[in-house]
């Protein structure tokens, strides 16, 4: 793209220094059936020696295939077919195989996505990082392999690295398996660390932990940081320089700071306007009334910004409170029993809340907090094994028939996974119906009219009824999702991850349709999420789970203005984008 | 662009630095976002399956040859007029082709090609028994165990397992042996097919436990769909795939089993046309005459290979991974 190439070199140059990596004109494309699909259209960067540099974009940006292109690591059908990368000067498009094999490793490390599926189940995580150090030249001989080895796992974090080495990786959590193959990656003291998407797979608060890690170990080694995610907030937190990706192209690139401060391209705007964590930022820096907010994100297309959202549904919330309980939780418990273990699990562990009618209360908490299991009793997919659940006042545990399904009818979920949610062959129509059927609402014509009416309360075209799931984007299956909870006319959805898996930009709308659909049908949300800053644009009140107890539970307000407990605390750190001071 | 991304710090009230590259909008521009898109041909598993086979020689090369074997097995007449035992005339005996009877004569004198015609429809009568009985109990069993789980998973899994132990062709020689008066078609499809269902089970059991824990078997469960119509509705089709694929490679084996206990001469009686049978009658003149075992044999080859090459198409068509990597 000539554009991307125009701009710049005329402006001016901060520094005459040559770049680590520059990447000119960039091209990838996958062979298909059909012809040559272009990834990645006309990308340029450039990156200096020990600085860090992060690459956004939604899925399908072509931000990781840029990535991989650096390394030649493109999967199957992927070729570069156009443009150079430029490594301390040499185009690393042209260079062949085994020469890139002397580069990849030892002059640019690599720390991949998923920290679960990138080490050998069957070796010992000794054996892998020895493996990467003997193949990276770093150290030869027995002992000084071993040496090498504890010495990475120690710079990784991990405290008594030489009984470790032992280990195999699912004797480690996600965040530590992270911290080695980020240990791997740094092993050689590469020139350039390559890190795609390296905490999307974990907790926030481990999130934190890594992410300081590497920065730390890349500032101590000199490092140059090349740090691909799709968080906007995250992606300015960590580094100095952004280039935002949108369908292959660079639309948008400079410092962090003042890109966050002023986007000047739309896609930009509509970014900065949709990630939760900079909303919630901005909300609460509303709340500390330390300014009048001033983003020049005018141009932002409507029902995108989650600030806007977060006020509509403040209002919406106002006139709801001082209403009676929809649902009530008393003293809930779930014990699993684990075969050939006497010791039972307690998954929930005395439990206790309540929903005001037409309010949403958010239980947050990380994975294996007992926050999904909460929802599947109150769902009576899973029977507690003491307390509590009333309903509008009813008790659901001794439900039966035709009272429970009725218990059913008020009460839907939605989950996380838009991919696994809908049943692939079966139609949109059908899907959507499903509830209708089973409940033997109406006719035939009137379940038809239901479902188009359905459809069009989430924002999606009648021809689709006759569509299946599989032709449609994530956040258009939630939308499908979503009609189907709503089929029946139910009181409360729970919603459980129900935005977590989807882009920004469609997660805001997702949210602003939930939003608007609560204020309009009188919906009382429980909103199941790992993700406080969503919470922070959603919720009225909140409640934080960990390891099956309820630690803290107030309003939104409260619980970010002035969190009691260390562990919440620690949770609102770790929203990325904290440590952003927004100018005001 | 080449914009140097140098600067650490900025002054954020600025205007744009030199170093803050935008885009033209004209050449980046914004899509509506997550815009619906309903021009499409609709698709889902099944059509995209199908568009996918259809794409491939090999679909329509086995294709043709197995809709060949059904029509001969259909009406013989129509491929010869020949009547494959009476005209037999020991003059003729392990004679060479000659006008009329392309492919010689068998030691009794009997028209190679007008047998192998007349037995196609014994081979293919015994491979289609024996899917359907497979295919019914290896739904049952393997949808109910995998299904339900637990002790029913239990209690049916153990017979499957039962059944899985014994090779099914030595359990079908040990039946036909039993079954010695009662040699036909149907004993022998049984006898195959009884002890060759838990594999079907077996592989449906699996793709069952997978599809269970789908979310969307969770919201029809929270719907109070039954568990019943669950199972029917949203999880049977739903891993229905797998089946299909070995049932068309398990029908080759079917008929390589029923030639195989022909064979050994525990099969068919020898009243009955088949291939197997044949080819049980031409080896002991494999010196002499050895088209006489040739042909049949080249029968049986060619429609097991027709069958398990059309498996395969449907088995690479069905899986969407296997899709995204051609």
């Amino acid at each position: 793209m000539s554009s991307t190439m125009s701009a710049p070199s005329s402006a001016g140059r901060a520094d005459d220094r040559v770049p680590l990596l520059q990447i000119n004109n960039l091209q990838v494309g996958f062979q298909t059936q059909t012809g040559v699909v272009p990834a990645v259209r006309g990308a340029s960067l450039s990156l200096h020696a020990g600085e860090t540099l992060a690459i956004v974009g939604e899925s399908g940006s072509g931000k990781s295939t840029t990535a991989h292109a650096i390394i030649n690591l493109l999967p199957g059908s992927g070729k570069v077919t156009g443009g150079e990368i430029l490594f301390e000067g040499r185009d690393l498009t042209k260079i062949s195989e085994k020469e890139m094999q002397q580069i990849r490793g030892k002059l640019i490390g690599f720390v991949p996505q998923d920290p679960m599926a990138n080490l050998n189940p069957v070796w010992s995580v000794g054996f892998q990082v020895q493996e990467a150090i003997k193949a990276n030249g770093i150290a030869t001989g027995r002992a000084d392999v071993k040496k090498h080895a504890i010495q990475v796992l120690k710079e990784a974090g991990l405290a008594d690295a030489d009984k470790r080495l032992k280990q195999f990786p699912h004797q480690f959590s996600g965040g530590m398996r992270q911290r080695v193959l980020i240990g791997i990656g740094l092993s050689s003291r590469p020139k350039l660390l390559i890190a795609d998407e390296p905490t999307s797979a974990l907790d926030v608060t481990v999130q934190r932990t890594i992410l300081d890690n590497l920065e730390k170990l890349t500032r101590e080694i000199g490092t140059a940081l090349l740090f691909i995610t799709h968080d906007l907030g995250l992606a300015a937190e960590r580094a100095e320089h952004l280039v935002v990706m949108y369908k292959g192209q660079v639309v948008e690139s400079g410092p962090s700071r003042e890109i966050l401060a002023n986007p000047l391209h739309p896609y930009t705007q509509r970014l900065v306007a949709a990630a939760p964590s900079l909303a919630s930022r901005r909300i609460q820096s509303s709340v500390h009334r330390l300014a009048e907010l001033d983003y020049s994100a005018t141009d932002v297309t409507e029902g995108l910004d989650l600030i806007e959202t977060a006020e509509v549904r403040a209002e919406a919330a106002a006139a709801a409170s001082k209403r009676e309980d929809a649902i009530v939780v008393k003293d809930l418990t779930k014990v699993y029993k684990i075969r050939g273990n006497k010791e039972a699990f307690t998954a929930v562990d005395n439990v206790s809340f309540s929903i005001q009618r037409g309010t949403t209360m958010a239980l947050v908490g990380e994975s294996g907090s007992g926050k999904s299991t909460v929802a599947k009793m109150l769902l009576r997919l899973e029977d507690a094994t003491e307390g509590q659940i009333l309903i509008n006042g009813t008790d659901t545990a001794p439900l039966k028939g035709r009272a429970l399904l009725d218990l059913r009818r008020k009460m839907q979920p939605v989950f996380q996974d838009p991919y696994g949610s809908l049943d692939p062959l079966r139609n949109i129509g059908n899907t959507i119906s499903e509830p209708l059927n089973t409940h033997k609402v109406g006719d035939k014509k009137s379940r038809r009219e239901r479902v188009y009416e359905l459809l069009e309360q989430v924002s999606l075209p009648n021809a689709l009824a006759s569509r299946y799931p599989g032709e449609l984007s994530g956040g258009q299956r939630q939308r499908v999702a979503i009609a189907r909870a709503l089929a029946l006319k139910p009181e409360i959805v729970i919603l459980d991850e129900a935005v977590s898996a989807l882009d920004v930009l469609v997660q805001a709308q997702i949210l602003q349709l939930l939003s608007d659909l609560q204020t309009e049908l009188d919906l009382t949300y429980l909103f199941i999420t790992h993700d406080l800053a969503v919470v922070r644009v959603i919720a009225d009140h909140v409640t934080v789970m960990q390891r099956g107890k309820i630690v803290e539970r107030a309003t939104t307000d409260e619980v970010f203005d002035n969190p009691q407990m260390d562990y919440t605390k620690e949770l609102l750190n770790a929203i990325p984008g904290a440590g952003i001071a927004l100018r005001v | 662009m080449s914009n140097d991304l140098t600067e650490r710090t900025v002054d954020e009230a600025t205007p744009p630095s030199a170093n803050h590259f935008v885009a033209p909008l004209e050449e980046t521009p914004l899509l509506a976002i997550d815009v619906v898109k309903v021009a499409d041909k609709p698709s889902n598993l099944w059509i995209d399956a199908w568009r996918d086979a259809r794409r491939r020689p090999i679909f329509w090369i086995s294709g043709f040859f197995i809709v060949l074997v059904c029509v001969v097995a259909l009406f013989p007449g129509l491929f010869t007029n020949v009547a494959p035992n009476n005209d037999c005339q020991l003059i003729n005996s392990n004679g060479g082709p000659t006008a009329g009877h392309i492919l010689g004569f068998t030691k009794q004198g009997c028209d190679v090609y007008s047998r192998i015609i007349n037995g196609t429809s014994t081979s293919l009568a015994v491979g289609i028994i024996v899917i359907v009985l497979t295919t019914v109990l290896g739904i049952v069993f393997g949808a109910f165990a995998g299904f339900y789980g637990g002790a029913v998973d239990g209690f049916l899994s153990r017979i499957g397992d039962i059944f899985f132990s014994i090779p099914y062709i030595l359990a079908a020689v040990v039946i036909m042996s039993v079954l010695v008066n009662y040699r036909s078609v149907w004993t022998i499809s049984l006898a195959i097919g009884i002890f060759a269902w838990p594999a079907t089970a077996r592989v449906l059991r699996a793709e069952i436990l997978r599809v269970k824990n789908s979310d969307f078997v969770m919201a029809s469960e929270a719907l109070g769909v039954s568990s019943l119509r669950i199972l029917m509705r949203h999880v049977l089709p739903n891993s229905i795939a797998p089946v299909i694929a070995i049932t068309t490679i398990s029908l080759a084996g079917a008929i390589v089993a029923e030639a195989t206990l022909s064979f050994l001469g525990v099969g068919l009686g020898s009243s009955i046309m088949s291939w197997g049978n044949d080819i049980n009658q031409a080896q002991k003149d494999l010196r002499t005459n050895p088209q006489t075992l040739i042909y049949p044999s080249l029968a049986l080859s060619l429609t097991v290979f027709a069958f398990i090459l059309m498996g395969e198409v449907i088995r690479d068509a069905l899986d969407p991974k296997a899709r995204a990597l051609r």
